[in-house]
């Protein structure tokens, strides 16, 4: 139902009365404008630390080894603990459906040459699996395979920096990379969302590396995900379950640190994300609180324009109006100020947040901005405190009695 | 028309209460133009603004045109005043920031009149007080007797049965009194009801009856010889 007649005596009213209008306008404006920044903020924030993290798979385990520092089963301090396949294997058959994907690793440090291009890269030595783990990308081409795995081929996935420095202008992609001195076909070229060190790494089959270098089984690094349908809970139980079955497996005492070093960025998440979460309240607090405080400056300047329109409302319901009429004016006046100046103050915060996102970056806030989701919710939340704020006045405008309106002094 | 019998109003004051209106009965015919006299306290505004259902007698009955007039709620007093009842006030009481043509049409604005139509009506009301060509003034761009004029227009344009008026030249000059005055008497020439409130004893013989208060009784109640307003303009 829309009154034409009542939205023009609002707006008659509203335009009469321009200073105090604005007045009240403003409280609002500027507590909107407040909330939306500090929002902007905390959503900066929070890309800030999810960026942080995506480049890796977060529920992501690597076991390392070291020397042992302590004696242990009749075997002395000081061995070095070296991880070879049947380790993975173990691991596989072992934890079976709790390990999502695994990949051991190699590194290496190796120069690379392509014609008259040269460089010295990381060259790390994978499973197929490490794809997942990585969150690699591929551009073109694709990644290791099974296949060569078992034919131990002379392969390489190389990132694509890797192809910008050594290849040039050229596709890499089906040519020979030459790799301290064996040549490698390159079979695919990736991206990586971690950046350009990521992209200055080159994969190639585990199986090779070990013919290769050494014609050993021995692996550097193991890297795992378990199964994404666990809880934080169940992720750290599983990777205290693994360090302990580890350390048993290569006679490692239980407070051995060095030998067996089994890292959870789960811990490292769980803590981020809590610190986030803790972060964004702190700030709705603060947002909703200036909001409250806004509100309250537009109830109290609507009660005063009730008191100052006291005779014009005594008038009104001399003339008949009944007290819904007045009710409703007073109600959607102070509805309709406070979401025109909360519109306002939305609006411009979104431009300051617009203005400054480019010198935020060093403060770890990397692009502040409100959701669509926001918006809506900002315009519903600022209608009912506009109403909230409307609600005393017009009650109290209400139960104005016209003959104490209308007494001639 | 207007029937009253046994009203009793009385106000709270500290501990005691002040009688006010003590057994009025009053009976007023349609196109009578009556004067209700007295000295401030007698209670003449308070049985005006009980007639106006500004506010309600303690006790007693109020009959307006057949219509008992009792247990009102605000609502249903809006209703009433707005149908029944027009108003003129001493101070005018114009809305200040409405021209005067919005100001006639504020009455047809709460019987949910459409614009156009009210706005039509409102001319004609002021047409008739011969302000038309002053309709998109603002009352204070008017006279005292202009805006006086515009009151009138504004409690005519809704057609009530009963006209109230509250010291109607109380804030005007000799002069423009008289010219109000004889407006007032036209009115009733042309048949409205008029009640109205005053203490100047020559605004009261411009009416047809005096009905004169002391104390919160009636203490005389005459018909008139009406002196006609529109000698002395």
């Amino acid at each position: 139902m829309f009154d034409i007649d009542l939205w023009r005596e609002i707006f008659q009213s509203i335009n009469m009365n321009r200073t105090r209008s604005l007045l009240s306008g403003f409280t609002v404006a500027f507590a909107i404008l407040l909330f939306t920044i500090l929002f902007g903020i905390a959503n900066g924030l929070q890309n800030t630390f999810a960026e942080a993290f995506i480049d890796d798979a977060n529920n992501s385990i690597s076991i390392n080894s070291g020397r042992t520092t302590k004696a242990n089963k009749g075997l002395q301090a000081g061995r070095q603990i070296q991880f070879k396949n049947e380790d993975l294997d173990y691991i596989k058959e072992d934890f079976g459906d709790k390990v999502e994907f695994i990949t051991a690793k190699i590194y290496k440090n190796i120069q690379a040459s392509f014609r008259g291009e040269q460089n010295i890269y990381d060259v790390i030595a994978v499973h197929p699996d490490h794809q997942y783990l990585e969150k690699t990308q591929i551009k073109e081409g694709r990644y290791i395979n099974q296949n060569d795995l078992n034919n131990k081929t002379k392969t390489v996935v190389i990132g694509k920096l890797v192809e910008e420095d050594l290849y040039l202008k050229t596709r890499a992609l089906g040519k020979y990379l030459n790799l301290g001195g064996i040549q490698f076909k390159v079979i695919g070229v990736f991206t990586d969302d971690g950046g350009d060190n990521e992209e200055r790494k080159i994969y190639i089959p585990i199986s090779t590396a070990q013919y290769l270098y050494g014609n050993n089984d021995y692996i550097d690094q193991i890297s795992l995900t378990y199964n994404p349908q666990m809880d934080y809970d169940q992720a750290l139980a599983f990777s205290t379950l693994l360090t302990k079955k580890m350390k048993n497996r290569f006679s490692v005492a239980r407070s051995d640190q060095r030998a067996i070093r089994v890292r959870n960025m789960a811990e490292g998440t769980k803590a981020v994300s809590q610190m986030t979460v803790g972060l964004t309240f702190i700030i709705l607090i603060i947002g909703f609180g200036t909001l409250i405080a806004g509100i309250v400056g537009v109830s109290n300047i609507m009660i005063f324009i009730v008191k100052e329109r006291t005779k014009e409302i005594g008038i009104r319901k001399a003339l008949g109006a009944s007290p819904k009429s007045i009710v409703s004016i007073i109600l959607l006046e102070s509805i309709l100020i406070t979401a025109i100046a909360g519109y306002i103050g939305l609006l411009l915060g979104v431009g300051v947040l617009e203005i400054v996102k480019p010198y935020l970056v060093d403060y770890f806030i990397k692009d502040p901005g409100v959701s669509n989701s926001l918006v809506i919710g900002a315009t519903l939340t600022l209608i009912i405190a506009g109403a909230i704020a409307g609600y005393l006045p017009a009650k109290k405008a209400s139960q104005i009695k016209p003959i104490i309106a209308l007494r001639n002094d | 028309m207007l029937n009253i019998h046994q009203l009793h109003k009385s106000y709270p004051i500290g501990d005691s209460s002040l009688h006010v209106l003590k057994g009025i009965d009053l009976n007023v015919e349609e196109g009578e133009m009556v004067a209700i006299m007295g000295s401030s306290g007698s209670g003449k505004s308070t049985l005006l603004n009980i007639i106006g259902m500004l506010d309600e007698a303690d006790s007693g009955e109020y009959i307006l045109d057949n219509l008992p007039i009792k247990d009102l709620t605000e609502k249903k007093a809006a209703v009433y005043r707005n149908k029944f009842l027009g108003f003129i006030f001493q101070s005018f009481n114009l809305i200040n920031y409405k021209n005067a043509l919005e100001n006639v049409a504020l009455p047809l604005y709460y019987q949910g009149i459409k614009r156009k139509e009210r706005l039509e009506m409102a001319m004609f009301h002021l047409g008739k007080v011969g302000l038309a060509n002053w309709a998109k003034h603002l009352p204070k761009e008017l006279s005292g007797g202009q805006k006086q004029r515009v009151a009138i227009a504004r409690a005519l344009a809704a057609n009530p049965k009963l006209l109230l008026a509250d010291e109607p030249t109380g804030a005007l000059d000799t002069k423009t009194s008289h010219d109000i005055m004889a407006f007032i008497q036209q009115l009733n020439d042309e048949g409205k009801t008029i009640l109205m409130v005053t203490h100047e004893e020559d605004i009261a013989n411009m009416c047809k009856r005096i009905v004169r208060l002391k104390d919160g009784v009636i203490m005389e109640d005459v018909n008139v010889e009406q002196v006609r307003a529109a000698q002395y303009v």
